[in-house]
């Protein structure tokens, strides 16, 4: 496959920095985030959440609340329906809990009053009586005889039998002999690696705002990466038909894949059904610690065996992955991306998915790819200092390439890899030298990056500019550079197309914003919709000519006769067929509808210089380097937004984000005093390489960018603290504490 | 004929097979192949799954075509962040 339309030399507009639509909006302030809608008549809605992390639910008395005034209503389970689906009813039940909590923070009842004061009284006012249950939140525990059984019958037809009810799904890959690999192996390392449960730490917390109408029609204001996919779930589990509930999406003050799912929607949709009246329900930062999804933790085996001239010649991993109290099959992604950036004749990776009580996990950024590449990465790193092999030459000698046998079983196309572990090896950071307490990481990344199903339609105004209607929210940009991609195909300057993001029933389905596809399923669909529209505005100059249409080309924004017996007429311009479209058949536009494929795969590699100090543990992020195949950069500054992101919030997942969990099942730090982010002033400014190999499966060569920079940070930054302190850190993230301990150990 | 490589959880319910010979010419045809030759795979297939070709995923498209020579590889439904 190569749809490559345009190469880098034919490029007017895709390419540039162009000022950001969304930009004045949000730094003024107006721009409507979901917290900022409010309608006549709202009422408050709150949510009770369990104070325990395991336990059955016996009773639920609402009586006293509901006689206080202004309280409205009190909703449980019982008032959502009961759906088939199974990955549906276990997103309902973590909406509001049937029958048992199986977390610290899981939402037990909905209430709605007048206002935040009577709700928040209500809320104490609901009397539960519960039956404590045994816990267990850590995911080697969870799979161990006799551990607490989370939820019965859920493994599916893949875990082998005697496996602990907790393992809810197993899946292994890769080919070849591993035991004839290891055979030829000089050097063999076998480490056990842990990482901790990290938030996506979006800066806007979860906001609705649900009006259901007497007639059954429903509005749905909130904040999410996919305003169709939170229709599908709520129309699910409250058995209405997808037609009747249009859902709107807000400004997004960030989601990194939080909010590819939905928490407390249906729980506002069931206020406003019993009540008649608007409901609006945002949660507090607490509540989104408690209780919105964050990644899986982790605990991974993995051995490699090397030649010592640094060839790998075997490779294995087992992986175990707790994603909270419901099944998810984050560690499929774990497994696949485990070694995917290197060429194998002998590969394996297995992974068991396991139940915890623990919140339900949520997508973030790669979902399963960092800790499993960490660990891979931090042995390969060992690997080469044990051999005293160069670490970026010994990952050249080894990376997969077009033609390689991937370790999750596709042949690789034309992929960037090589290309930018080059540009990190002539950077000069990787020369610069190094002081004292100092260290130096590297590790690659991967990330699949996918398609999906998309709708784009773009109309031409009678001015000659252009409106484009698109069904993802914009996380990254994807306004400007769907405006950009538009403008390009078209021949006319930016500045004439405006993109707006529609509701769910002003465009057919998009598809959620994950898996980095935006820029390049809208994308595409976007330059197919104005190809589209070019083929309606060269019919109707034709028209006006008395030609063939197919004597018509479009070139810079006009219709232009071609071949010799077109006749010489002028060229016509986009804004003259807009003017006389009223005359020559009427409004003009192009629409696309499409299930985007040939996403194409994305690397990068990242650069860490980090300084640990031997007397407390402390951390300083030294200097960091970004290098990522972007396909093609439509707008710069957003991939390198991306990249800096990424690798930032990969830097506090290594240094310092965890889940911290008391003896007694409780989350002890459900908020950003404890649960550390790095801000500014901890890090240095990131750099970024972007390189531009393109993608054949898209017109313009167009990658996607957003995931793949949250993959090396964890093993980069490790790696560097590991020649820094002179032992290897197996554990994140590497609190001051842990590292302090490491430094003790060794003596 | 295509041969179709099986990963995942998949290879196991197959029986450990890691190849399957199956006649067909589109993605749909692949996965109602491999339904009637490993009945075992039929609840992963229903739940979802993503089809390689020739190194390019798809994670639904039935009428994809699949050509004898192509290299099929069946993985887990992909899903991102």
């Amino acid at each position: 496959m190569n749809f490559i339309s345009k190469t880098k030399a034919d490029f007017k507009v895709v390419g540039t920095r162009v000022p950001r639509p969304d930009g004045v909006d949000k730094v003024t302030g107006r721009a409507m985030y979901g917290a900022d809608i409010t309608v006549p008549g709202m009422l408050t809605g709150l949510v009770l959440r369990s104070p325990h992390a395991h336990a059955t639910i016996d009773k639920i008395d609402a009586s006293k609340a509901l006689a206080l005034p202004g309280v409205k209503a009190v909703v449980t389970c019982d008032d959502l329906g009961v759906p088939e689906d199974a990955s549906l009813r276990d997103v309902q039940d973590n909406c509001l809990a049937r029958g048992k909590v199986l977390y610290h923070g899981h939402a037990v009842a909905g209430i709605a009053a007048i206002d935040m004061a009577t709700a928040k009284k209500a809320l104490k006012l609901i009397e539960v009586s519960y039956t404590p249950l045994p816990h267990v939140t850590d995911v080697d525990a969870a799979m161990a005889d006799g551990a607490p059984v989370v939820q019965e019958g859920r493994a599916d037809e893949s875990v082998p039998a005697g496996s602990h009810p907790n393992v809810t799904t197993m899946q292994e890959f890769g080919h070849g002999d591993l035991d004839a690999g290891f055979a030829k192996a000089d050097k063999i390392i076998s480490r056990s690696f842990k990482t901790a449960a990290t938030h996506q730490g979006y800066i806007e917390p979860h906001a609705c705002l649900a009006s259901v109408g007497t007639d059954g029609k429903a509005d749905l204001w909130c904040c999410t990466q996919g305003q169709y996919f939170v229709r599908e779930l709520c129309a699910g589990i409250m058995g209405m038909a997808t037609s009747q509930l249009r859902v709107t999406a807000s400004e997004i003050g960030g989601g990194f894949g939080g909010k590819t799912t939905v928490f407390i929607e249906p729980v506002a949709l069931a206020l406003s059904r019993k009540t008649g009246r608007p409901v609006k329900i945002v949660m507090t930062r607490e509540d989104v610690f408690r209780a919105t999804g964050p990644t899986c933790s982790s605990s991974i085996d993995v051995k490699i065996g090397m030649t010592n001239e640094g060839r790998i010649t075997a490779a294995d991993a087992q992986l175990r992955y707790q994603g909270g109290a419901f099944p998810c099959e984050t560690v499929s992604m774990g497994a696949q991306s485990a070694f995917a950036a290197y060429d194998l004749d002998a590969v394996r990776t297995q992974g068991w998915n396991v139940l915890t009580n623990r919140p339900k996990e949520a997508a973030y950024r790669a979902p399963g790819a960092p800790m499993a590449i960490f660990a891979v990465e931090s042995v390969v790193d060992e690997l080469c200092q044990e051999l005293g092999l160069d670490p970026l030459k010994t990952r050249l000698l080894n990376a997969a390439d077009a033609g390689t046998k991937s370790s999750y079983g596709p042949t690789f196309d034309q992929i960037g890899l090589k290309a930018t572990l080059q540009a990190a090896l002539e950077h000069d950071h990787y020369r610069a030298p190094l002081g004292e307490n100092q260290g130096r990481g590297i590790s690659c990344g991967f990330w699949f990056n996918f398609g999906g199903n998309t709708c784009v339609s773009l109309n031409l105004n009678f001015d000659g500019t252009v409106g484009i209607t698109e069904g993802n929210p914009d996380i990254g940009g994807s306004r400007a550079a769907i405006s950009m991609m538009a403008a390009e195909e078209l021949g006319i300057p930016y500045e004439k197309v405006r993109t707006i993001v529609a509701d769910t029933n002003s465009l057919g389905h998009n598809d959620v914003t994950d898996g980095s596809r935006v820029t390049f399923a809208v994308g595409l669909a976007t330059i197919e919709a104005a190809r589209a529209a070019i083929r309606v505005m060269c019919e109707r100059a034709a028209k006006v000519w008395g030609i063939d249409p197919d004597a018509v080309v479009w070139e810079d924004g006009c219709a232009k006769p071609s071949g010799p017996n077109a006749g010489a007429f002028d060229p016509m311009s986009i804004e003259e067929i807009a003017a006389s479209a009223s005359d020559t058949g009427g409004p003009i536009a192009g629409h696309y509808e499409v299930n985007a494929e040939g996403a194409g795969v994305s690397f990068g590699v990242h650069i860490a210089d980090l300084e640990v100090d031997p007397e407390t543990g402390h951390t300083q992020v030294l200097r960091y380097t970004v290098f990522q195949d972007a396909g093609k950069a439509v707008h710069p500054d957003y991939v390198e937004g991306q990249m800096q992101g990424g690798a930032v919030q990969g830097i506090g997942w290594a240094l310092n984000e965890e889940y911290i969990y008391g003896e007694d099942g409780r989350l002890e730090n459900a908020g950003f005093l404890d649960y550390r982010v790095p801000v500014a002033s901890d890090l240095p400014s990131i750099d970024t390489v972007i390189l531009e190999i393109p993608n054949p499966g898209h017109p313009y060569g167009v990658r996607g960018v957003g995931e793949t920079p949250i993959v090396p940070p964890l093993a980069a930054l490790a790696n560097a603290a590991s020649r820094a302190i002179g032992a290897r850190m197996t554990e994140l993230p590497m609190s001051p504490p842990k590292l302090l301990a490491a430094i003790m150990a060794k003596g | 004929m295509v041969q179709v490589v099986l990963t995942g959880a998949m290879r196991a319910l197959a029986g450990g097979v890691e190849t399957v010979e199956i006649e067909a010419s589109t993605f749909k045809e692949v996965l109602d192949g491999l339904r009637a030759a490993h009945p075992a795979l039929a609840p992963v297939i229903d739940r979802g799954v993503s089809l390689a070709v020739d190194g390019l995923v798809y994670r639904n498209s039935w009428f994809t075509p699949v050509k004898p020579d192509s290299e099929v590889v069946v993985m887990p439904y992909m899903k991102g962040g």
